[in-house]
């Protein structure tokens, strides 16, 4: 089975992916199926500061927890709260309405890798 | 160490299953999304290979005799053709497994350990058998007869369809032998699912065959863990552990499987927990708060740990989070509350009974 990855994203290896325009965060398809069922979402309040590869939340299948590790340093500017009610979309669309919070970059996005890395990690 | 495959492993693995490790075996634990699988079951049906269970075949004249030694229901009194609940204790009636026992003559039954016990359970009835100098004989089938639970409202009409109309009638805790696809099998109208139901055991052989035979959702182990947390079944190994969480009976609220008018290994210790109640229970929980209770998360009441949860999830059925776990049995009465730890934080919860879905 061959998944998505969006040229445009980059990507941490634990499969969070960020957009270098909006900042935005979320999981890569290939999570969503790893983990499956998406039954809940824990996410950091906005206005908190995170940094590079640290934990900012959790997301839960039926069968298993997973910690979110954020792929950049910044500011939490948004949070997807439609999660809270619609976990699913996590499953659903993964790098549209699933996806998790903003964040206002800190710094260069050093340390990710391209679409190119990653889909070779995952194949 | 390398895992043992089900007859079925290819099958499933065209099929597009996700495979998980469970008691020594690789078993499908998904086949295309746990809550798809577990709503077929609850509002149609579904197909599981359980070919991980263990399969024990005691035969000759003192087979009930051992049966009875070995296990705390009573043996004696199950009638051909029916299957009994029990467990197996040790000597403190801490449980080692629980089981169903079939009796499919006078003198042969066949009994059904928890996946990876199939070896500690033939050894203990051989051991047995050589103190009580018993004279019968112990097989162990397990890589002989394959398993697969049909489970779900519509089971009755499938499994009548492939295995003729006599099945329909089967009673509960029945069991009868039944051609499918050119292969003798027997079924049994028993599960694992809190839903109607057949289990039925199918000669490796004619594994293949059997299971195309039932035109209806497969389903893995995730479904058959929600399924069962939501009926509030015991998980062998989980729920109770002979080591690492020793439990008797009377506190996992199997208690009907205790007749203390039989003798048993672990029978004196049993009538001591039933003479003065026990001190903890088997619980369900149902969270009030954002979050899943999951195994080992801590059960807190009056700001003080109580107890752990030893089964939860998300439960498909009533869109709720639920669990299983032990308290003491000041806490254990419905509608207490209490709270459960998940990452730091408590959460509110509330005791119920471990079947979540009632009567329904």
């Amino acid at each position: 089975m061959s998944f998505e990855v969006p040229e445009d994203l980059y990507y941490l290896a634990s499969h969070e992916w960020i957009d270098p325009e909006t900042g935005r965060v979320g999981i890569s398809e290939f999570a969503q199926d790893e983990l499956g069922d998406v039954v809940f979402v824990e996410l950091p309040n906005e206005g908190e500061d995170l940094t590079q590869e640290e934990e900012f939340g959790v997301v839960e299948s039926i069968k298993a927890v997973s910690d979110l590790y954020s792929p950049a340093s910044g500011t939490v500017t948004a949070v997807n709260e439609a999660l809270f009610d619609r976990p699913e979309l996590v499953n659903d669309d993964p790098f549209g309405e699933g996806w998790m919070l903003e964040l206002d970059v800190a710094d260069d996005l050093d340390g990710v890798l391209s679409a190119a890395e990653y889909r070779e990690q995952i194949e | 160490m390398s895992e043992q495959e089900p007859p079925l492993y290819t099958t499933h693995e065209e099929r597009g299953a996700k495979f998980t490790p469970f008691g020594g075996w690789a078993m499908p634990v998904e086949f295309d999304s746990i809550r798809t699988e577990h709503e077929a079951v609850r509002e149609s049906a579904g197909i599981f290979d359980v070919s991980h269970m263990g399969e024990i075949e005691v035969s000759g004249p003192d087979a009930a005799t051992l049966l009875q030694g070995l296990t705390t229901n009573d043996v004696e009194s199950l009638s051909v053709g029916r299957a009994q609940y029990s467990t197996i204790t040790n000597e403190e009636g801490v449980i080692l497994d629980d089981t169903v026992i079939y009796r499919l003559a006078e003198e042969e039954f066949l009994f059904i350990p928890n996946a990876g016990h199939d070896g500690e359970m033939e050894e203990r009835w051989v051991e047995h058998r050589a103190e009580w100098d018993l004279d019968c004989a112990v097989e162990n089938r397990t890589d002989e007869w394959a398993m697969f639970a049909i489970q779900g409202p519509d089971a009755a009409a499938l499994v009548s369809k492939a295995a003729g109309e006599g099945l329909r009638d089967l009673s509960r805790f029945s069991i009868t032998r039944a051609e499918v696809a050119g292969t003798e099998c027997l079924f049994a109208r028993t599960g694992y699912t809190g839903e109607d139901g057949y289990e039925a055991l199918v000669p490796w052989d004619g594994a293949e065959g059997v299971w195309e035979e039932f035109d209806c959702q497969p389903c893995g182990l995730g479904a058959r863990d929600t399924l069962r947390i939501e009926a509030g079944f015991l998980l062998s190994g989980q729920d109770f552990h002979s080591e690492e969480n020793p439990r008797n009976p009377y506190e996992a609220r199997v208690g009907f499987t205790v007749d203390l008018d039989t003798e048993f290994v672990g029978r004196d210790a049993l009538a001591r927990v039933d003479e003065n109640g026990p001190e903890e229970l088997f619980v369900g929980i149902r969270l009030e708060e954002r979050g899943i209770p999951r195994q080992c998360y801590e059960i807190r009441a009056d700001g003080e740990p109580v107890g752990e949860v030893t089964s939860g999830t998300m439960s498909p059925t009533l869109g709720e989070p639920i669990g299983l776990g032990y308290v003491p049995t000041d806490y254990a009465e419905e509608g207490t509350e209490v709270a459960v730890r998940i990452r730091g934080t408590d959460k509110r919860a509330r005791i119920e009974a471990p079947g979540f879905l009632g009567d329904r």
